[in-house]
């Protein structure tokens, strides 16, 4: 057992190693966004369109996700797509890949909200005002829209990047990954841990803190 | 894919699912006596009781699940506490779980009237009836669907703890996998193990919240 704390030599290679770890995962957090945001906006369209098997598929979709845990999609497709369909994944390309199918439903069902909700008098109300229908989008419909969903989007971002955590144990070197080559170096979990902790935190805290404030102060403007 | 083979790994996905469901049973209990207890103490208090208590649900919701095991499991020994992993899994899953039924519950809460509690203090009841009768009940209720939701969500989490070596289904499959080398085979077991467990929970979970609706 060592020191709880290291020395100030042992802090650089702390930061030297972590730090690729936390720019792999902020990567992979902001790539499965993309993706999700991407496939959240194709959910909620094909979730209201008119072709019942299309609405079938994306329920099945949600369902799927929402069913299974995450780690198992995540195994699955790491060590199981290679030998079924013969593709051959990084960890990082994988987890983004499940990051992201799993962030479009959850996307999705904000954006499928929104829509549904949305106010049509807010729409005849600008018209009657003699408003064209860019400046309609441009002064009503989008804002609206933001202010629904952009505080659980939030919400999804916060969940993607502490599932990014989960990559650990399909071997990606991401923020923990790396914190655990240094523990089995320097034998010292509690202070690497515990920074990671920290680390994970301050990343989150922030995000899930903006929603609260922004979904408070727009739901009563 | 050797049928054979997988036949002879049924038993040790079966006590495999055990593990699962009683790591993930213990923590949904203890989370749901924390998030009680929490949801009760919010309600009125002094602010110092109040600031810990919200200071914890952001702690425990801002961090990932692997974090608060990998310290529980590979940070106490450290300081001279060695647990064994299926009790790290089950404060890590109670650690989390418990902030997230703090929250369902104070939502709960905060969705009925003053008033109740008011008049039921003015009939005489003692606070502790007040809440046992009169504002429980409503808020049990109220919030049993997103209750069974946080629930089978921390069934779901279990799988996690697997990064600690607790024998449940995905330690079963990675450790099978590296003895082996048969991925198919575990995979299938893996897949198999987990719809059982986990699409009856959601169909079970879809229902209820359907019935709540229309009630």
């Amino acid at each position: 057992m060592t020191e709880l704390f290291p020395s100030s030599v042992e802090w650089f290679s702390v930061i030297t190693l972590l730090w690729p770890g936390l720019l792999n995962t902020l990567w992979i957090a902001a790539m499965s966004l993309i993706l999700s945001l991407a496939g959240g906006v194709l959910y909620a369209v094909a979730s209201r369109s008119r072709f019942a098997l299309l609405r079938l598929a994306m329920r099945l979709w949600l369902e799927a996700m929402r069913a299974i845990p995450l780690l198992v999609w995540l195994f699955l497709v790491f060590f199981g797509l290679p030998l079924w369909a013969g593709i051959d994944f990084s960890g990082s390309t994988a987890a983004i890949l499940v990051f992201g199918l799993w962030g479009s439903t959850e996307a999705g069902e904000v954006f499928r909200g929104a829509l549904r909700a949305f106010p049509e008098a807010q729409w005849e109300a600008a018209a009657c005002l003699g408003l064209s229908e860019r400046q309609i989008y441009r002064h009503v419909v989008i804002p609206l829209l933001i202010r629904q969903t952009v505080p659980p989007l939030m919400n999804v971002a916060t969940r993607l990047i502490k599932t990014t955590s989960l990559t650990i144990l399909i071997s990606v070197v991401e923020l923990t990954k790396a914190g655990q080559q240094i523990i089995e170096r320097d034998d010292n979990a509690l202070f690497i841990y515990g920074l990671l902790f920290i680390l994970y935190f301050l990343i989150c805290y922030p995000l899930s803190y903006c929603s609260g404030i922004l979904e408070r102060r727009w739901q009563q403007g | 894919m050797d049928w054979q083979f997988m036949l002879e790994q049924i038993p040790d996905y079966l006590s495999a699912i055990g593990v699962m469901l009683a790591v993930g049973g213990a923590a949904v209990f203890l989370a749901l006596l924390i998030g009680g207890v929490f949801a009760s103490l919010l309600q009125d208090t002094s602010p110092l009781i109040r600031a810990v208590i919200c200071s914890y649900i952001e702690v425990a919701r801002n961090t990932p699940l692997i974090i608060q095991l990998f310290l529980l499991y590979f940070g106490l020994p450290a300081v001279g506490v060695l647990l064994p992993p299926e009790l790290c899994a089950v404060m890590a899953l109670t650690f989390m779980g418990g902030a997230y039924f703090t929250e369902v519950f104070r939502a709960g809460f905060s969705a009925l009237s003053e008033q109740q509690s008011q008049a039921s203090y003015a009939l005489g009841l003692s606070r502790f009836q007040t809440f046992r009768y009169i504002l429980w009940p409503q808020v049990w209720q109220k919030q049993l669907p997103a209750t069974a939701a946080t629930a089978c969500f921390l069934l779901r989490e279990t799988t996690v703890v697997s990064a600690i070596t607790v024998a449940e289904v995905m330690y079963t499959t990675t450790n099978g996998i590296a003895i082996y080398y048969m991925t198919y085979e575990f995979l299938t077991l893996m897949t198999i193990s987990c719809v059982l467990v986990f699409v009856p929970l959601s169909i079970a979970l879809n229902q209820l919240e359907h019935r709540w609706r229309h009630d």
